[in-house]
């Protein structure tokens, strides 16, 4: 097991001073090293045979491979390291301003003067979070009168945003309910799979985007939602569909809560931008508060990272609503044991910026404000675009659905080769499955950027 | 009772209620068969310990530093690094490995700040979500690259330990570490463990200041660890959660890493800022792994990252900023020794004061432990019986393996604390 790494990057500068060229090495079938050095000093030998023992000591981790880069996180890195001018980045969903600057909401700069004006201290929070953030994340998902939080239904937990909250439920699953599985929407975002394999939860794939519409395979999604084994968790994005944009209507999703009530599936819901898709904080709730209206018992995974620019705070929490007080006791309490040897507790200052800007009726207010604003600039980059688009381009294709779309994304329709050529030609950085963010859109780009969609995709296959 | 009966005639009404399609779906649930699961040992004192109304109440339970007035501290260096972040910075996510000056800041500490394994780029390092998190990452690493492998536990250990390499899957066993009779480390039993357990084995280490002991090998003995490991070609794995909160000097806490990295180990080390920067509830720590070369150093942080990637996607923030700030500049991180050292001075003055007012009562039994011991922990040797005694009679809240944590002794309790500890165990 034991081999001699003489590398010029690992050898001390002891083993050089040694005169490697005048010493005879050997490695004897027990791993030992012998070393003889011909008619030089003792000390020279005790040096040598010291860096031969350091050297001795072979990594146990040799043969890792180097991890592929992710691919949404990925794009940015490469992004900065372009350095042509009109390089476009359109790759994380992370919101931008108009000037593409990242944005801090005013509400959260309050808070935290606040927070700090307070001058809390920064004691562990319990395992399940900050009690006060978890009451206020359960209610601006469900509506404070909601009957499932009156009878204290509903299991809350903070977790690590969305990502976070994802996992503690795919771990729960797996425990709990070892031989059930999850059916994700073809396509979904990319860590999804990441997090249901990590969590040793199987998964398959249910349609949902219609390449020939770039809309919604509405009878794809229900076919294949009936297919799956009964008591399957559907993973469902309640609102602005990543990386797609497109969204059931009311009507579709109705329809889809019939299909779950037939087969005794369990819906499990990814809100990752609860009042950023529409503008209203309620309206992006409909969908979510409609399964729990029939009754059903939900998952849903929540993130502040869109909504409050929260991203790298990390907040966010798993809700699971169940049919007593009772079992939504023990299921919290077993969410808990799974975050413990993950993480412990979670960390408090994305809980309290959020806790304070929902428990000040002013803050709140103001939130709900800079919240139209954002999701109000995207759908006017929306519109912007699709004019340049339907102006521009010569051939009669409909964009359309790019109105249609909601949400950070819209999903272009161009492929991977044409992708690239987004990249390689035009500097616009965005994911290969089309997927183009809009919060890094500005209304002075779209021109530029309605060109570069225009020549990828008429003149690229 | 009086809830539950609440929480029914609510339902009763609000019995005009019904799902609003057919199916009963409130009457069963499809985990029904989930079982309440037990508290945690040491976070569900702290929760009986704040639902007592006793005056006298004394927490001794977790690990949290208290000044002498029993109240948590936030470090002056910490606010002042607050004040300097605060809404000056956007919150864009962190790459995926977490901030890279907090990262940078971090190996310096553990590995010296000249290491040469640093400027040959040799470790991989990720922020990591305190030290429960590196531990995660470690053994997730551990079993996805080296999936034959299990890990080496000390007796006793934080009990999360058993709970993160098991979440991990993967296997585990102990080797001997304490030595009841003494209070102190069994030498020659650890030594045996040690060098009967197969080659190349991997073990799980406390840097300094053992939890839940407060029991340290000396340097000697560190060397001689060092030493045998080497033989057997084993794995070292550190956590180190109190740097600094030992001796009151970081560079000192480090030391047996530093014997370890010196023999020419590749070692692996979990470090938290918890404790000696006060940042709890941040959770900010980092995960190394010392390899080959830079190359390998690559691939291995890439892989630790597609780990966390599925986990939380990339580390918080706010945690990671304070430490950097404090660590990268100098007048800071001179306040910050100074603070780090101020914290330890108390536990030492503690646990001399806890030792001479039990000693001063009588006891017939030996205390020594309390002074020898280091760190937050002291190791009482207290029976479970006698810790329920102390919690029933005398409303001291402590876990139930006899640990108890110096850091909520004060001036105000400490003679409270010595005579019931006398009490329960003349």
């Amino acid at each position: 097991m034991a081999s001699l790494a003489f590398s010029s990057t690992s050898a001390s500068p002891v083993a050089l001073r040694g005169r490697p060229n005048k010493l005879a090495i050997g490695v004897s079938q027990s791993g030992a090293c012998h070393v003889s050095a011909r008619g030089s000093d003792r000390k020279a030998r005790i040096f040598i045979t010291r860096a031969v023992a350091v050297e001795k000591k072979v990594s146990r981790f040799e043969d890792v491979a180097m991890a592929p880069p992710d691919p949404i996180l990925g794009v940015s890195e490469a992004f900065r390291a372009c350095t042509n001018e009109s390089k476009l980045n359109l790759g994380v969903g992370a919101y931008r301003t108009e000037d593409l600057q990242p944005y801090v909401l005013k509400v959260v700069k309050k808070a935290e003067t606040l927070m700090l004006e307070k001058g809390e201290n920064k004691e562990y929070l319990p395992i399940e979070g900050l009690v006060a953030f978890n009451k206020a994340t359960a209610e601006l998902l469900l509506g404070a009168d909601n009957h499932a939080i009156q009878s204290q239904r509903v299991a809350t937990v903070q977790g690590l945003s969305g990502t976070g909250s994802l996992r503690l439920a795919a771990a729960f699953i797996n425990r709990y309910c070892p031989s059930a599985k999850v059916l994700i929407s073809s396509p979904t975002w990319g860590n999804h799979k990441n997090i249901f394999n990590d969590a040793g939860v199987p998964w398959s794939e249910y349609r949902y985007y219609d390449p020939k519409t770039v809309g919604l395979d509405f009878e794809g999604m229900i076919a294949d939602i009936k297919a799956a084994p009964s008591g399957s968790f559907i993973l469902l994005h309640g609102c602005a569909h990543n990386p797609t944009g497109i969204d059931p209507t009311p009507e579709q999703w109705t329809k889809i809560a019939d299909v779950l009530e037939e087969k005794g599936h369990t819906p499990f819901f990814d809100v990752a931008y609860q009042g950023f898709a529409s503008g209203s904080l309620d309206e992006d709730a409909f969908s979510v508060r409609l399964f729990v209206e029939r009754g059903f018992e939900v998952f849903v995974a929540q993130s502040y990272s869109k909504n409050l620019g929260l991203y790298s705070e990390r907040i966010g929490a798993i809700n699971v609503v169940c049919s007593s007080s009772d079992v939504a006791n023990r299921v919290k309490s077993q969410l808990k044991r799974l975050a413990r040897p993950m993480y412990s507790n979670p960390p408090v200052h994305g809980a309290r910026i959020v806790a304070n800007v929902v428990g000040d009726p002013n803050l709140f207010s103001e939130w709900k404000t800079e919240m139209e604003e954002m999701a109000g600039r995207i759908k006017n980059v929306r519109k912007r675009l699709y004019d340049n688009l339907s102006q521009k381009d010569k051939s009669g294709k409909d964009w359309s659905f790019i109105l249609r779309q909601i949400g950070m994304f819209s999903y272009t329709g161009l492929n991977t080769s044409q992708s690239e050529n987004m990249t390689n030609k035009w500097h616009v950085y965005m994911t290969k499955d089309g997927r183009i963010s809009l919060a890094g859109l500005s209304l002075a780009k779209c021109d530029y950027l309605a060109d570069a969609i225009i020549d990828s995709y008429h003149n690229v296959n | 009772m009086a809830f539950r009966a609440m929480i029914s005639s609510r339902a009763i009404q609000q019995s005009n209620w019904v799902p609003s399609v057919g199916v009963a779906r409130q009457m069963s649930s499809w985990f029904g068969h989930v079982e309440p699961a037990a508290k945690d040992p040491i976070l569900g004192v702290t929760e009986a310990f704040l639902a007592d109304p006793s005056p006298d109440k004394v927490n001794v339970g977790v690990g949290a530093y208290r000044d002498d007035n029993g109240k948590p501290v936030v470090l002056e260096c910490v606010r002042e690094a607050e004040r300097r972040i605060a809404g000056n910075l956007n919150m864009e996510y962190l790459p995926m490995g977490g901030s890279s000056h907090m990262i940078e800041e971090s190996l310096k500490l553990a590995y010296g700040e000249d290491s040469d394994f640093i400027k040959d780029k040799r470790i991989a390092a990720v922020q990591a979500l305190s030290g429960t998190g590196a531990c995660r990452l470690f053994a997730d690493f551990q079993k996805r690259f080296l999936p034959d492998s299990q890990i080496y536990i000390p007796v006793p250990t934080w009990a999360n330990h058993h709970n993160i390499w098991r979440d991990a899957r993967v296997p585990q066993n102990t080797f001997r570490y304490y030595h009841a009779e003494t209070k102190g480390l069994d030498f020659s039993s650890l030594m045996e463990d040690i060098k009967n357990a197969p080659n190349g084995s991997f073990f799980l280490l406390h840097a300094c200041a053992h939890n839940p002991t407060g029991v340290d090998p000396s340097e000697e003995q560190w060397r001689e660890i060092s030493h045998v490991f080497k033989s057997k070609n084993h794995f070292p794995f550190f956590d180190m959660a109190y740097q600094g909160f030992a001796s009151g000097d970081p560079e000192r806490d480090a030391k047996a890493i530093r014997i370890f990295l010196d023999d020419g180990h590749l070692i692996g080390c979990a470090q938290s800022f918890a404790k000696n920067m006060g940042l709890y509830g941040q959770r900010a720590g980092c995960l190394s792994i010392l390899c080959d070369n830079e190359m390998e150093a690559v691939a291995v942080k890439s892989q630790l990252q597609q780990i966390g990637r599925p986990m939380y996607s990339n580390p918080p923030v706010h945690g990671a900023l304070i430490v950097s700030t404090i660590l990268g500049d100098p007048e800071l991180k001179k306040l910050w020794l100074q603070e780090v050292k101020g914290m330890a001075d108390r536990i030492i003055g503690m646990r001399t004061a806890l030792r001479d007012n039990i000693e001063k009562l009588g006891s017939p039994l030996s205390w020594e432990h309390i002074t020898n011991q280091i760190g937050m922990f002291c190791y009482s040797g207290m029976t479970p019986e006698q810790v329920n005694r102390l919690t029933n009679e005398y409303h001291i809240y402590m876990t139930r393996n006899g640990r108890i944590s110096m850091a909520g002794v004060t001036t105000g309790n400490v003679g409270y604390l010595a005579s019931a500890i006398h009490e329960v165990t003349k």
